[in-house]
């Protein structure tokens, strides 16, 4: 395969950035969309160019490490017949001679560090501000102390699988985190354990999250279907609900 | 050649030192070791915990586990990881499950019989103490877990659901999905940031360790490049914990992240702490095999597929190209129920591993022939595959039973190749998958550099030479919520240490060494790149390394280490800055270290004359074409000691002292 | 914002409701105007309980409240969005957002543009195209709707309408805590079609009946 890229090429945080157009020949449709960035990286580096940054690390679709916008589209979704995370998406997906326009996230809680890397660590501040269960180490009961019905237990493992990857927001036309805020309320808010601290955690993980520089929720939808772990838009519908309960419970503020 | 000439030949590259024996675990009965230490263990007052630094590097289920726990008990704790968020150490990829002797199954499972499996399952090269506290705390780590809130499988009692996993008769392998990994360490990573927040642990993420700083004999601090501007800075503390993984991406091809690296551990090895075991890596059997020059990683897929599949290649080479589904029953070889008829296709893992390498050698295999070495250093294209057929499975079970079973596998296997499971036999072929080596460490998880310990993965400690499926989980958490953090506080009460600031001689000397290493990396400006060499080593330890060595490969091998690592030295080509992200230099940095470090395995790997676990030397195998080991002379942890570039290492023998359990050859035929 | 838009969409079922009461007669729709306006003989609604005449003026002001609360709910939303989104991508492909989820926001304010021009037009009878300002409500509709062009406007005013309510709809019930299911959701969205269809069509009956003079006497 023969494809042209065209990447967005940023220097630093406050450089200017552009998209750069680059040909690249011999492509594999068995390579994945990284191992194709490797391949146009080793070309740069033997023209002395400094190749594209672009953050990655499993390369298995697990780690939530990768991620960029492809043809419009975060982790390439429109390209793609299955959700999938940006390593996962393969060569074959594309057409010969094919133009591929390649960008970061975009996203104001998501300031681009370079060329494709982004700063995520707004959602490290969302789960810390409540999205975890108050237990310290070695004071748990047994494991089978407390029975979880299995299909709360279910709903709250499809809500578990979330990698943190930052597609939602990066699809989002709001610049929302609520995909990701509402899988960790729905994870925990499904579970026994997570009952103590539900009302509490839903309050300030929501603030957590405007705080955080990320856009309102307008029920759109584009989170969920660029979603490689396919959280549905239903764990939005769920934040809501705790999060009007809440306001009647005494946690928080 | 003589055994003699052949001890000879090995020795030639180190020299023996004194042994070494584990001075923490407490005499008494195995079951009252792990109490007695806890009782023993001097204690650090609540009061006095914020006063004591812990540096902890990694954020896996070692090292976020760790400093979450530390955090809550009471101790100020920085904790660095490369990527941009805790959450992706590679324990995330773990898919399996984790063991535990819960005996919810009312299945005869106790703390006992894990404890005798994992020994076992390590060919009796693991230190017993250490595998009977891993058995001991299995328990407590399920608990925690489950009160963390990750949602293991449950029955529809809404009690947890177990299965059998690795080869054991016993059903004690919790699991949460394929994902067992991910659930726990994102468990891990919650309770991590609940410590953030509660200011007790900083983290600081896209951070690098590059050097450890030990003073007056103790490691102190270590030193860090933040990987955003290239800043080489100190950080102070009165211990230093490392939870940094294993070093499977010196096969560059491997399961591992692409990130995952042996620096911080190379770094210590070098400032003194003995190196266990280096040549024993896993190898796992069923990845999906490699699709050409551009591979970067490879993917595993669970081995429970071999439950159902059956694994074959054709008769003739002359089939190889042709559609399987063509080639008549007569003309297949389904060689491991020919060469295993009692086990079939589920002989455990370094066998399945090491006859699908030696069809694929007699030019059986199949899929795209991929570039290598022979063993003679010439180059040759090699069809490295075998097929895992379900068409039977299929034809008994029905199509929808199978995908009942298998069915995010077979999509996974969808996604990345192309091609239908369902339709057409799946291809696979053996990968580097874990480390079992790792820097040797006490009962206290303590390395032979006072205050630095060494957890999980990173250490070589309870695996031995081969490690059972689900347990790197448990050993990662055991290691990280109940070992270290009670026994880091006897070390600790003597603490805190004298302060030191960046203008302490050791720590300059530190700062200045790793600040030179970048800028000669980036000063070479030759003309091959990074990712080039590192193939390159990984072709050289993957045919000479990898799953059979013997003497003369590994010779061979550390010869062309060596004129690689001289080659890289001269005409790498590291593009960019030092004062920016810059990812070329990031792994020049780390790829530098695999290169000694892929030296140090050979060394190992040559002078432990025998088979063991994941360690198999053509030389040393029965009459049958099995593993070999020789307990007499090799019932031994090799611990190597740094003497210096180009220098010879200093092996230290820890012998193996087995009082619980006997010794037995494993047997499968 | 829910709440406020819920409340919205409420009024203008009622309305709409009103509306077609104009297909029972001048006189039944002349009635039920004046007694909104508390404006009869015999009272009006919710008379004797409010004095004569207060309960429009009350509900006038209830409804501009909501108005305005409405509108400064999607003011700070759009600021929050503004700042959410940063910088803009080059190439966008969107893969579920609907065509009145887009409009939201400048279709929001083509709707209070065209809602000043409704009221100025039938409230307080400033623009007055073919009716004079004695006229009663009936002939004031009869008179505007013969004239092509507010026919034009109205359509446009209803489709502008009922966009925003086929995604307010739905995303008011969604915050509301109303979708957390897959069923939910398919359900939130097919009555969020049925009310903007239902709308639009209950609204345009009268319209159009008087433009093309069918059952209007």
């Amino acid at each position: 395969m023969r494809i042209k890229l065209r990447i967005w090429r940023q220097a630093g945080p406050d450089a200017p950035g552009a998209m750069q157009t680059y040909q690249l020949d011999n492509v594999s449709e068995k390579m994945s969309f990284l191992e194709m960035l490797d391949m146009l990286n080793e070309q740069l580096t033997a023209q002395d160019i400094e190749p594209v940054a672009f953050d990655h690390d499993c390369r298995e679709g697990i780690c939530g490490m990768c991620g960029v916008v492809i043809d419009g589209s975060a982790h390439g979704r429109y390209n793609s017949a299955v959700p999938t995370t940006t390593c996962q998406l393969h060569m074959r997906s594309f057409a010969d001679g094919a133009v591929i326009d390649v960008e970061p996230w975009r996203a104001g809680a998501f300031p681009v560090i370079k060329d494709l890397v982004v700063d995520r660590k707004a959602f490290d501040r969302v789960i810390q501000a409540g999205g975890y269960i108050s237990v310290n180490t070695g004071s748990a009961p047994d494991a089978h102390a407390t029975p979880a019905p299995k299909r709360q237990s279910e709903k709250a493992f499809d809500n578990a699988t979330c990698i943190g990857c930052g597609a939602c927001v990066a699809a989002c036309p709001n610049g929302s985190g609520m995909l990701f805020t509402s899988a960790k309320i729905t994870h925990l808010a499904m579970l026994p354990q997570g009952q103590p601290e539900r009302a509490l955690r839903v309050k300030a993980m929501v603030a957590a999250h405007d705080a955080a520089g990320f856009g309102g929720c307008t029920n759109i939808g584009e989170c969920a279907s660029v979603c490689p772990k396919q959280i549905p838009l239903a764990s939005i519908g769920q934040l809501n609900r705790d999060l009007i309960a809440s306001l009647f419970k005494g946690d928080g503020k | 050649m003589s055994a003699t000439e052949t001890r000879d030949a090995a020795s030639s590259y180190f020299t023996v030192g004194a042994e070494i024996h584990d001075s923490k675990a407490p005499a008494g009965p195995i079951e009252r070791k792990w109490q007695t230490r806890q009782f023993e263990a001097k204690l650090v007052n609540p009061a006095n915990r914020r006063k004591l630094t812990v540096i902890m590097v990694g954020t896996g289920l070692a090292g976020g586990a760790a400093a979450a726990t530390l955090g809550e008990a009471g101790y100020n704790v920085l904790n660095f990881c490369y990527q941009d968020s805790p959450r992706r150490a590679h324990s995330i990829a773990a898919q399996g499950g984790i063991n535990a002797a819960k005996n919810y199954r009312n299945d005869n499972d106790s703390v006992q019989r894990l404890f005798y499996d994992t020994v076992k399952g390590g060919d009796y090269r693991a230190r017993e103490t250490n595998v009977y506290r891993l058995a001991e705390v299995s328990a407590n780590i399920i608990d925690q877990c489950v009160a963390q809130g990750v949602p293991f499988a449950r029955e529809y009692g809404g009690l947890l659901d177990t299965r059998s996993f690795g080869g054991v008769q016993v059903q004690r392998t919790f699991y949460a999905r394929g994902q067992t990994g991910q659930q726990l360490l994102i468990g891990a990573y919650q309770a991590l940031e609940r410590q953030v927040k509660a200011g007790t642990v900083q983290m600081h993420t896209r951070h690098e360790m590059v050097e450890l700083i030990v003073v007056d004999g103790r490691a102190r601090g270590i030193v860090t490049r933040d990987m955003v501007t290239g800043a080489v800075e100190p950080w102070f503390g009165d211990a230093v914990v490392l939870a940094t993984g294993g070093y499977g991406n010196v096969f560059f091809l491997s399961t591992n992240a692409m990130g995952c690296n042996v620096t911080a551990n190379w770094r210590a090895h070098r400032k003194g702490a003995y190196f266990g075991n280096p040549c024993y890596t896993q190898i796992h059997p069923t990845c999906i095999p490699v699709h050409g020059d551009t591979q970067s990683k490879l993917t595993l897929m669970s081995e429970s597929l071999r439950n159902d599949g059956r694994i074959w290649v054709p008769k003739q080479a002359e089939d190889c190209d042709k559609d399987p589904r063509q080639i008549p029953e007569q003309d297949r070889d389904y060689y491991l129920e020919r060469i295993y008829p009692a086990f079939g296709n589920l002989v455990p893992r370094d066998i399945a591993s090491r006859q699908a390498k030696n069809v694929c050698d007699e030019g059986r295999g199949v899929g795209p022939a991929v570039a290598e070495v022979d063993h003679d250093g010439n180059p040759r294209h090699v069809r490295r595959g075998v097929y895992l057929d379900f068409s039977d499975a299929i034809g008994r079970l029905g199509r929808d039973a199978v995908a009942a079973r298998y069915g995010n596998l077979f999509d996974m296997y969808a996604q990345i190749t192309g091609e239908n499971p369902y339709e057409t036999p799946m291809r696979i072929y053996p990968a580097v998958h874990y480390a079992m080596g790792g820097l040797w460490v006490d009962y206290d998880l303590m390395s032979s550099i006072p205050g630095l310990y060494v957890t999980g993965e990173a250490n070589f400690s309870d695996h031995g030479a081969n490690r059972l499926g689900a347990s790197a989980l448990m050993q990662g958490l055991s290691d990280g919520y109940f070992v270290l953090p009670n026994t880091i506080n006897d070390y600790l009460a003597s603490g805190p240490f004298p302060a030191i600031d960046p203008s302490h001689p050791e720590a300059a000397e530190a700062v200045e060494s790793a600040q030179a290493r970048i800028d000669r990396l980036l000063s070479v400006k030759g003309s091959r790149s990074v990712d080039s060499f590192h193939k390159e080593l990984g072709t050289i330890m993957w045919e000479y390394c990898g799953m059979e060595r013997n003497e003369r490969g590994l010779m061979t091998a550390i010869e062309k280490i060596r004129d690689l690592r001289q080659q890289f030295w001269n005409d790498v080509k590291v593009t960019g800055r030092s004062q920016d992200l810059n990812q070329a230099l990031e792994r020049a940095g780390r790829l530098a270290d695999f290169m000694e470090l892929a030296e140090l395995m050979c060394v190992d790997a040559l002078h432990r004359r025998e088979s063991c676990g994941g360690h198999f030397r053509s030389e040393s195998q029965t009459e049958d074409g099995e593993a070999l080991r020789h307990d007499d002379e090799f019932a031994y942890v090799a611990a190597w000691e740094y003497t210096g570039e180009g220098a010879k290492p200093i092996l230290h023998r820890e012998p193996l002292v087995y009082e619980f359990i006997e010794l037995k050859q494993r047997s499968y035929k | 914002m829910a709440i406020t838009g819920l409340i919205l969409i409420a009024f203008l079922v009622m309305h709409m409701f009103g509306n077609l009461k104009m297909f029972i007669g001048a006189e039944a729709y002349n009635h039920y105007a004046e007694w909104l306006k508390g404006a009869l003989e015999s009272g009006g609604i919710l008379e004797p309980l409010l004095p004569h005449g207060w309960f429009i003026w009350i509900f006038r002001a209830f409804m501009l409240a909501c108005l305005i609360l409405h509108i400064y709910c999607a003011a700070k939303v759009w600021a929050a969005s503004l700042r959410g989104r940063g910088s803009r991508y080059v190439s966008v492909t969107r893969r579920e957002q609907t065509v009145s989820a887009r409009l939201m926001r400048w279709g929001g304010i083509a709707l209070a543009l065209l809602l000043i021009f409704h009221i100025l037009m039938f409230t307080t009878k400033t623009i007055r195209p073919g009716f004079e300002a004695s006229d009663d409500p009936y002939s004031m509709f009869v008179g505007a709707f013969g004239n092509w062009w507010v026919l034009a406007a109205y359509i446009v005013f209803m489709l502008v309408v009922c966009l925003h309510v086929r995604h307010g709809f739905w995303s008011a019930f969604t915050t509301l805590g109303g979708n957390v299911s897959p069923q939910a959701r398919t359900i939130l969205n097919a009555l969020a079609y049925f009310v903007a269809a239902l709308i639009f069509v209950g609204f345009m009956l009268p319209p159009v009946a008087v433009f093309l003079n069918l059952g209007v006497n």
